[in-house]
C-alpha cells in the first residue's frame, strides 16, 4: 500500500484502506473552501456533497462533506458545523453541480451554504411532516413547502410554457420539466426532480451493514451492480477485507454486462426516438438475449443482489464462461451490422447530428461526467484513470468524442459496447481460480470507508460511516446523474421541443438515483 | 435498405407464446369482469406510473415490447394519456411526493378500470418499506386488483399479472 498520509489541496489527508484510494480528513471552514478552490483550479471534478448528523448527546455536530476526484484518488473532506450557525461555504460558484446537492442537503439536514440565493426546496415537496429527516431530533415541519414551485419565468413576446410531468407519456421515471418555448424552439428548460424520494439515506441506518448492499443495489435499478459494488467496496474498506481475485473478476464481468445491457437498450430506444422502430426491435431483441444469459449465469436478469459483501453471491457454472464468451461473439457481429445500418441511415443521422450539443468547454465548466462527458471531450473513465482490481490488468480503452451531440453519445455507446465485449471475453478467458467470496467481519468501532465504480452512466460513489457499535450511521450513495441533469438543461437550448425525448434518452439519466 | 431487410430476415420471428393465467395473483377477486371485457373487446390500453420505483421494474416493462413478448401482438398497448387507458400499471412503493400524481392519474382514467401493482415494492413496500417519504405498497394509496411480486418480476410474470387482471370471459374453455 502507498503511504498512508499525503498533503493535497492544502490539507493533510489520511488514506483509508481499500480497493480504491480514498483520502480522508477533518477540516474547518477556511481550508474546506480553499481545498475546493484548489481542486477547481487543478481541473479536478467534484464527486459529491452530502451531510451527516454526527451529534450524539452533547458531543458531535452536524457535518457537511465534499469529495473531489484527484489523480491520487478521491479526497473526502468533512467539515463540522457550529451548533449556533450551521452553515458552510457555498461551493456552487466553483462547481455548478453542487447547487442541487446543497439544496438536497438543506432539506434533509437543515444545513445550507452561507449566503445562498436559491432557497427553494429540492427533495421536500411539502408531502412530509418531518422538518429534516436525517437529523436525529425528529422535529416536525411547521411550514410544509408550498405545492407551487417558483420556476424561473422567461418573459417576451410569444413565449409560452409547456409543463411536462411528473407523470410522463411513457414508461419513464417521474420528474417535472418546464419548457419555455417560442414556436417549437426551446428557450429554456428547468427541471424539478425529487418525486421518487423514498428516504433511502435514512433507511440505510435501519439496516445491518451486511444486508444493506441490497438497498444500495436499488438506488438506481439500471446500475444495480455498480451501486452494490461501490457499497461493498466501502464496507470491505471499513472491515479491512480484501476480496479474492476471482470475486473481483466476476464483479467486473457483471459490471461490464450491465454496461452492455443498458447500452443495447438505449441504442434501440434512440433509434425509436428517431422514428426508426426497426432499431428498437433489433436492439431490444439483443438485450433480451443478453438478460436471459445473465439470468442463467447469475440467477437474476439484472444481476440484483449478485454482488455481496466479500465477493459474489453465486459461482459460475462450469461451462458458463464459455457460453458468455460465445454470446459476446454473436452479439458483436449483430451490433456491428446494426451500427452500419444506423450510420448509413440518413433520416436517423439527420435527427442525431448537431442535436442536443454540449461543447467540451461547457461540459468542463459544468462538470459533465461519465459516458455523456466522454462524448463531450471529457476523457474521464475510472477504469482507466484509477483502475481498481481487476481493471488494472485489463488495460481498458477509453471511448471518446468531441462533438457532444446525440450522434456523439450514440457513437460512444457503440464503442463502449465493443470494448465491454472485449473485456468480458478477456475476463472469461482468464478467470482466476479460488474462492468467489470471503467472510466480512464488521468492526465494533466507528469507521469510514468509500467505494467508487465506473458504472455504465458514470462514476458511482458510496461514502459509508459506521458508528462505534458497528451499525450504519450514514451511507451516502451518489449517482452520476447529479452532475449531468443540470447539463441537460443546457443541451436542449435552441433545439425543437420534439427533439427533447431524443436528447433526454441520449443522456438517459436516473431519476431514482438522484432522488434517493 | 438492403441491409435493413437482410437484418430483419436474419433475425426472423422471435415472438413466444403468451403465459397462462395465474389465479393466485388475484387480490381482489370480486372485481373484474364481463363489463370490462365487453368494453374492451380484444384490446387493452395500459398507462404506467412509476410511483417510486428504482427503475428496475421499468426495464422489465419495457422488455414486454421486445419481439419475444410482443405484447402489441396480443392487443396490449401502452398509452400516453390515462384518459385512454383501461389498466393502470403501478411500480414502486408510493413515494409521498408521488401520492397526489398517482391518485390524479387514476381519477383521470375512465371506468371501468383496473390497477395492477408491479414488483415487491408495489406489493409490500419492498426494501424501502414505509417511512417519512414512502407510503409503502400501492394498495395503501389506491385500490389494487392484482399485485405481481418479484424484484423486478420478469416480463412473463408482468404479462401474466396483466392477463390475470383482464381475464377473458369468452375463452374457449369456458373460464369466466
Amino acid at each position: 500500500m502507498p503511504g498512508t498520509r499525503i498533503r493535497r489541496l492544502g490539507v493533510d489527508l489520511e488514506r483509508l484502506p481499500g480497493a480504491t484510494p480514498v483520502w480522508h480528513a477533518f477540516v474547518v471552514a477556511e481550508p474546506w473552501f480553499a481545498a475546493a478552490q484548489a481542486a477547481r483550479a487543478g481541473g479536478w471534478p467534484m464527486v459529491s456533497l452530502w451531510g451527516t448528523d454526527r451529534r450524539a448527546g452533547k458531543s458531535g455536530s452536524l457535518v457537511v462533506s465534499a469529495a473531489f476526484a484527484l489523480p491520487e484518488g478521491v479526497v473526502w473532506l468533512d467539515l463540522a458545523l457550529g451548533a449556533a450557525a450551521p452553515d458552510y461555504p457555498d461551493l456552487s460558484g466553483l462547481y455548478p453541480a453542487a447547487a442541487r446537492m446543497q439544496r438536497a442537503t438543506a432539506d434533509l439536514l437543515g444545513i445550507r451554504p452561507a449566503g445562498d440565493t436559491d432557497t427553494r426546496r429540492w427533495l421536500d415537496h411539502g408531502a412530509w411532516t418531518e422538518l429534516h429527516p436525517l437529523r436525529h431530533d425528529g422535529a416536525v415541519n411547521p411550514t410544509p413547502a408550498t405545492q407551487d414551485y417558483p420556476f424561473v419565468r422567461v418573459e417576451g413576446d410569444g413565449v409560452h410554457e409547456i409543463p411536462v410531468g411528473p407523470v410522463h407519456a411513457g414508461t419513464i421515471e417521474p420528474g417535472h420539466f418546464r419548457f419555455s418555448v417560442v414556436g417549437e424552439k426551446v428557450l429554456r428548460l428547468e427541471e424539478r426532480l425529487g418525486y421518487v424520494h423514498k428516504g433511502i439515506a435514512r433507511r440505510f441506518a435501519e439496516l445491518a451493514p451486511l444486508d444493506a448492499h441490497r438497498l444500495a443495489g436499488r438506488v438506481s435499478g439500471d446500475s444495480t451492480v455498480a451501486f452494490a459494488w461501490a457499497y461493498c467496496m466501502a464496507l470491505e474498506s471499513v472491515a479491512g477485507c480484501t476480496i479474492p481475485a476471482r470475486a473481483a473478476a466476476l464483479r467486473a464481468l457483471m459490471l461490464e454486462r450491465e454496461r452492455v445491457a443498458n447500452h443495447l437498450g438505449d441504442l434501440g430506444a434512440l433509434g425509436n426516438d428517431g422514428a426508426f422502430a426497426f432499431g428498437l426491435a433489433q436492439f431490444s431483441r439483443l438485450r433480451e438475449d443478453w438478460l436471459r444469459l445473465s439470468m442463467q449465469a447469475f440467477g437474476h436478469r439484472l444481476m440484483m443482489d449478485s454482488v455481496v459483501p466479500g465477493g459474489v453471491a453465486r459461482e459460475l457454472e462450469a461451462d458458463m464462461a464459455e457460453r458468455i464468451h460465445r454470446q459476446c461473439d454473436a452479439i458483436e457481429a449483430e451490433v456491428r451490422a446494426l451500427r452500419a445500418i444506423y450510420d448509413e441511415h440518413s433520416g436517423l443521422q439527420d435527427r442525431f447530428v448537431t442535436t442536443g450539443t454540449v461543447a467540451p468547454a461547457l461540459a468542463a465548466q459544468l462538470g459533465l461526467g461519465g459516458m455523456a462527458g466522454r462524448a463531450s471531450g471529457q476523457a474521464l473513465d475510472l477504469r482507466c484513470d484509477q483502475p481498481w482490481p481487476p481493471y488494472e490488468r485489463l488495460d481498458v480503452r477509453k471511448a471518446g468524442h468531441r462533438n457532444g451531440d446525440v450522434a456523439a453519445r450514440v457513437a460512444v455507446r457503440f464503442d463502449e459496447v465493443f470494448e465491454s465485449l472485449r473485456l468480458i471475453r478477456a475476463l472469461c478467458a482468464h478467470l482466476p481460480a479460488g474462492p468467489a467470496r470471503v467472510g466480512v467481519a464488521i468492526p465494533a468501532a466507528a469507521a469510514f470507508g468509500a467505494g467508487r465504480i465506473e458504472g455504465w452512466r458514470g462514476e458511482v460513489f458510496v461514502a459509508l460511516e459506521l458508528d462505534d457499535s458497528g451499525a450504519i450511521r450514514r451511507c451516502h450513495c451518489h449517482d452520476p446523474s447529479w452532475h449531468n441533469w443540470p447539463v441537460l438543461e443546457h443541451a436542449v437550448i435552441g433545439n425543437i421541443v420534439p427533439d427533447f425525448p431524443l436528447i433526454n434518452k441520449s443522456f438517459n439519466l436516473s431519476y431514482a438515483g438522484v432522488d434517493g | 435498405m438492403w441491409k435493413i431487410a437482410r437484418q430483419i430476415v436474419h433475425a426472423g420471428i422471435r415472438t413466444e407464446a403468451a403465459p397462462d393465467i395465474d389465479e393466485t395473483m388475484r387480490v381482489a377477486a370480486e372485481r373484474i369482469q364481463r363489463e370490462l371485457l365487453d368494453t374492451l373487446g380484444q384490446a387493452l390500453a395500459i398507462r404506467h406510473v412509476d410511483a417510486g420505483s428504482c427503475n428496475g421494474c421499468e426495464l422489465e416493462i419495457h422488455a414486454l415490447d421486445n419481439p419475444y413478448y410482443n405484447v402489441e401482438g396480443l392487443g396490449i398497448r401502452f398509452v400516453a394519456s390515462p384518459r385512454h387507458a383501461d389498466l393502470l400499471l403501478v411500480t414502486g412503493p408510493v413515494a409521498r411526493n408521488m401520492e397526489v400524481a398517482l391518485k390524479r392519474t387514476l381519477e383521470a382514467m375512465p371506468e371501468p378500470r383496473l390497477v395492477v401493482a408491479i414488483g415487491d415494492c408495489g406489493c409490500t413496500g419492498g426494501i424501502f418499506g414505509e417511512g417519512y417519504a414512502s407510503c409503502g405498497k400501492v394498495a395503501n394509496v389506491i385500490p389494487v386488483d392484482v399485485a405481481v411480486p418479484g424484484c423486478p418480476p420478469p416480463p412473463l410474470e408482468i404479462l401474466r399479472g396483466i392477463l390475470t387482471a383482464v381475464r377473458r370471459g369468452r375463452t374457449e374453455d369456458g373460464a369466466t
